[in-house]
């Protein structure tokens, strides 16, 4: 078990620069999850804390080591891959203790440790298959046995679930957060599923082109995220920013949005620091607004808003409803039967939750 | 309704017996060969004179066959093709297992620990697959007797496994690209290094390639002439120019059911292996054309 | 707390690249220098043993007044068209007939390929017997009441040539056919379909949708069949032996007469070039596309 420290970390393959100075720190028992779409280079970071990729500059410390010029094998760490990386000609056994042999441990020792490994993932049944004849769940378990074996300080997930099906997918899941809660090892696990981050990580660092948009508990990423960017990755379906002026008054700040050939809506109540609502008075804003903050209306004034619903999708336990506000589409989720298509329809903000940004820079304002 | 049915039935099967025919015709067309050479290495000579060519023989011998294999003459001796068959032999085993080691842990440093410039080092190799050998036979010639190695057996095993790297590489290549780098990082991982993967993870899953490897190594060293003509001579030729020495000895009434029985026994080993093991063969073969 | 970097690590940084340096030398000497070493005899006048001196282009203006020279020249043209036209249409005639859902397919495969695992000196052996005008073909159907049939090729100066390539095709077809096959099953069913449901015959949809579709595998099969035309060697020695005359007279066995027969080394070295410079022509832009799209590929 270990803390990790990532230090100001850069990476250039030849004159293309994919990390950016990137600097995360976690505490000894983190979940820390790398999120980011394809290409943001949260898989190059893996691959260089695990010492498969050089490190061009910047440091990365595990357990306070340095571990810059570390071959994988001396980092401690274990890992485990997309396409699980099982070696296709040995038994599940042997992929487990392929590992301990090479570190000379005693046969009788790898039997043990493999077994333990082996119950706790309910897979002694197992044991001596091939890869090629598991199916893709059992794959993904053998590569997790893999991993626990070693006992390391620091585990490593790259995308571990992505080639999975929806439902064995959401299983695995619950495996490896149970996995954590019970070994209690720190974790970095790389995906680009926001769901994933959001159920597993303690820590989460959403990335973009290279560069660390925001490192935060997964409750304040998606409460207060930094920027659009975040706003818009994290959730589904996602935050809805809407283009708006802003006014102050004696409660907070109030939106004002430009309706084509009507009288502007307004939204008030919203919560703004004292300097920023100076700042912001009179300028242009994204108002960022999570589905489940509209209810449909209890009729209480400045925090309502008429709508003409476009589109309703019924998901089963509620309803996500599809209109137009300042001219961008918008999303409710609202309790089923509630709203019809085509027709107009009154909805309650809770103003509390809403989150700002400045419409040029994209940062959130607090 | 019914009779337009009917009619498209008919075109259906005649359809098909065309091209039933036309496939059985080019069958015994690739056929024919081989059959007059085994019938004819199987007849009396007196049998082949009076005209029979394409028939079966009247009576089986195998006097041919044993006067191919231990007394036919080919220019220099009389010993039958059995000492240049054992040549070829002591000359295919090494340069088979030389060339197709080096070509596995080419294509597996090619495609697994990438460097920068080992693309262009791969196409360096590529075009030795494609090398008309007459552009380097007389720089090689002169080599191999400043090596001490002119007409001798360990001078061919040589050639054929240097010339034989370039096709060897690009087949473990083009396989181990197949395989996932993911596969090397968690070696890496577990603490395994170079060699370790190599022969620990790399080579088991390489079997099938391993066995194209040899199989194409095998029946291009086996059936080459250029490298054994050039540098070998008499008592060092391998099979097949001993073959076609034998064949071109003319002294008295030419022999065809001794020739036919010598082309049979210079072509056997590589039939077996084809017979035996075709679909590996195939694949060596499509394997330098259809994306590499 | 910085550890040190152990030297054994430093080496297996070093490991792939050395491992890799042998094969690269070996082939930079026995391919590239050696070539270059043909380039210099070339230009050299040598004959008997080799001179390494600098003659200009004198030996490459004697190839060219060689008249043996213009036969082989003129035969590799006249060899290399029949036999790529003939055994690319074959072999994707073959490859259509076994692609339609036969019977004992790979029985068939396997008689169309067999010949390939054979020498070119056995091919030649059994082809002279076959076209031996006494004995062979014409005796059979001579025998067989046709008395006035002709099939003396063979020894022929005019039509020599042509029995090459009966032997050669016959040999290299199966090659073709496999590469057709390989091509014609990657393609992707559906769009037979949907050309079927559209009402196209099988002809028409071979002659505009998949035919086409196998560009790929036709220039696999026509550079790579090139290669083995201009380097043909074994084949000529075996059943012809260059004959009659020097009727089937091709530039790789002039190549290999004029320096180890006739010593003429600096005529032979500068015919070397001349085919490798073909070859080249050829290959080279075909292993650079091949090579670039694979790279564009990942």
């Amino acid at each position: 078990m270990a803390t990790l420290e990532i230090d100001r970390v850069r990476k250039s393959f030849g004159s293309v620069e994919v990390l950016k100075g990137v600097s995360i720190s976690i505490a000894d028992g983190d979940f820390l999850v790398l999120l980011g779409p394809s290409g943001c280079g949260k898989s190059t970071l893996l691959s260089m804390i695990a010492g498969l990729e050089s490190v061009t500059s910047g440091e990365i410390r595990i357990a306070n080591d340095v571990v810059n010029d570390l071959p994988p094998k001396d980092r401690d760490i274990a890992m485990v891959f997309q396409s699980y990386a099982l070696y296709p000609t040995m038994t599940v056994r042997q992929n487990i203790e392929f590992g301990m042999k090479i570190r000379g441990v005693q046969p009788a020792e790898r039997a043990k440790a493999t077994l333990a490994a082996a119950e706790m993932l309910q897979m002694k049944h197992l044991l001596d298959r091939r890869p090629s004849q598991l199916s893709g769940g059992q794959r993904q378990r053998v590569a997790m046995g893999r991993a626990v074996v070693r006992d390391p300080k620091l585990f490593l997930f790259d995308e571990p679930l992505s080639n999975l099906d929806a439902k064995l997918r959401v299983d695995m899941r619950t495996e490896i957060k149970r996995l954590h809660q019970r070994l209690g090892t720190t974790i970095v696990y790389v995906t680009h599923d926001q769901i994933e981050a959001m159920t597993l990580a303690t820590r989460v660092a959403v990335m973009k082109d290279g560069v660390v948009q925001q490192l935060d508990d997964p409750q304040v990423v998606y409460d207060r995220p930094a920027n659009t960017y975040v706003a818009k990755f994290v959730g589904s379906p996602s935050m809805s920013l809407i283009p708006a002026r802003l006014a102050v008054d004696g409660a907070g700040a109030v939106a004002v949005f430009d309706i084509p050939n009507e009288k502007p809506a307004r939204i008030s109540g919203i919560p703004i620091a004292k300097e920023n609502a100076t700042k912001f008075n009179g300028q242009n804003v994204l108002v960022g607004i999570r589905p489940e903050l509209f209810t449909v209306s209890d009729g209480k004034p400045g925090r309502t808003i008429s709508v003409h619903i476009d589109v309703v999708e019924p998901t089963g336990p509620d309803t996500l409803a599809l209109f137009q506000i300042g001219g961008v589409e918008v999303t409710a989720r609202v309790p089923p039967k509630t709203v019809e298509a085509r027709k107009s329809a009154t909805l309650t903000v809770d103003t509390t939750k809403i989150v700002l940004f400045d419409a040029v820079t994209e940062d959130r304002i607090d | 309704m019914a009779a337009n049915v009917r009619s498209r039935h008919r075109q259906h099967a005649t359809g098909r017996a065309l091209i039933y025919g036309g496939l059985l015709c080019l069958a015994a067309f690739y056929l024919m060969p081989l059959w007059v050479i085994i019938t004819t290495s199987v007849k009396h000579l007196d049998e082949i004179y009076a005209g029979s060519f394409i028939g079966l023989p009247k009576e089986i011998t195998f006097d041919a066959w044993r006067s191919a294999w231990s007394e036919a003459c080919n220019g220099t001796a009389c010993k039958g093709l059995k000492p240049y068959f054992i040549n070829s032999l002591i000359m295919v085993v090494p340069a088979v297992i030389l060339s197709t080691g080096i070509g596995a842990i080419n294509g597996y440093v090619i495609t697994k620990w990438r460097f920068p410039g080992s693309n262009f080092i791969f196409g360096i190799l590529l075009f030795g697959c494609f090398l008309p050998f007459q552009a380097v036979i007389l720089p090689m010639a002169q080599t191999l007797g400043f090596l001490g190695l002119a007409g001798t057996l360990a001078g061919l095993v040589l050639v054929h496994t240097v010339y034989g790297i370039a096709f060897t590489t690009l087949f473990f290549r083009n396989y181990f690209v197949g395989v996932p780098d993911e596969l090397v990082k968690a070696a890496q991982i577990d603490g395994a290094g170079f060699m370790r993967i190599f022969v620990s993870i790399m080579l088991p899953t390489a079997l099938p390639i391993i066995v194209v490897s040899c199989i194409w190594q095998f029946t291009q060293i086996w059936n080459d002439y250029l490298f054994g003509v050039s540098f070998t001579a008499g008592e060092n030729a391998p099979i097949t120019v001993a073959l076609n020495n034998v064949v071109n000895v003319s002294m008295g009434r030419k022999e065809y059911n001794v020739d036919m029985a010598a082309a049979m026994i210079a072509g056997l080993p590589t039939l077996i292996v084809y017979i035996v093991a075709g679909r590996y063969f195939v694949r060596g073969l499509t394997a330098g054309a259809v994306k590499g | 707390m910085k550890r040190s970097i152990r030297f054994s690590d430093r080496l297996a940084n070093w490991l792939p690249r050395l491992v890799l340096t042998p094969s690269l030398l070996v082939v930079l000497v026995a391919v590239y220098l050696f070539i270059a070493w043909t380039g210099w005899i070339s230009l050299s006048s040598s004959n008997i043993v080799p001179r390494y001196d600098f003659v200009g282009l004198e030996q490459y203006v004697r190839l060219w007044s060689t008249p043996r020279w213009h036969t082989a020249v003129a035969n590799l043209f006249i060899f290399s068209s029949l036999f790529l036209g003939l055994t690319t249409g074959l072999g994707l005639l073959m490859a259509i007939l076994l692609d339609q859902r036969i019977r004992a397919e790979g029985a068939l495969r396997a008689i169309f390929l067999y010949p390939m695992a054979l020498s070119f000196i056995v091919t030649g052996t059994a082809w002279k017997w076959i076209l031996n005008p006494a004995l062979g073909v014409q005796k059979v159907v001579n025998d067989a009441g046709w008395t006035s049939f002709v099939f003396d090729w063979i020894s022929q100066p005019r039509f020599a040539i042509y029995c090459v390539v009966i032997a050669a095709v016959w040999q290299s077809t199966g090659f073709a056919m496999a590469i057709f096959l390989a091509g014609l099953r990657g393609i992707d069913n559906s769009v037979i379909k949907a050309a079927q449901i559209e009402g196209a015959g099988l002809p028409l949809i071979y002659r505009t949708i998949i035919v086409p579709m196998l560009r790929p595998a036709f220039l696999s099969v026509i550079v790579l069949l090139s290669y083995v035309a201009i380097k043909s060697f074994d084949l000529i020695l075996a059943l012809t032996n260059t004959g009659p005359g020097s009727a089937t007279e091709m530039p790789s066995t002039f190549m290999y007469a004029a320096t180890f027969r006739r010593d003429q080394m600096g005529v032979g070295a500068a015919s070397a070039m001349m085919m490798l410079m073909t070859v080249a022509a050829i290959i080279v832009p075909y292993l650079y596309s091949e090579l670039k799209e694979t790279r564009d590929g990942c």
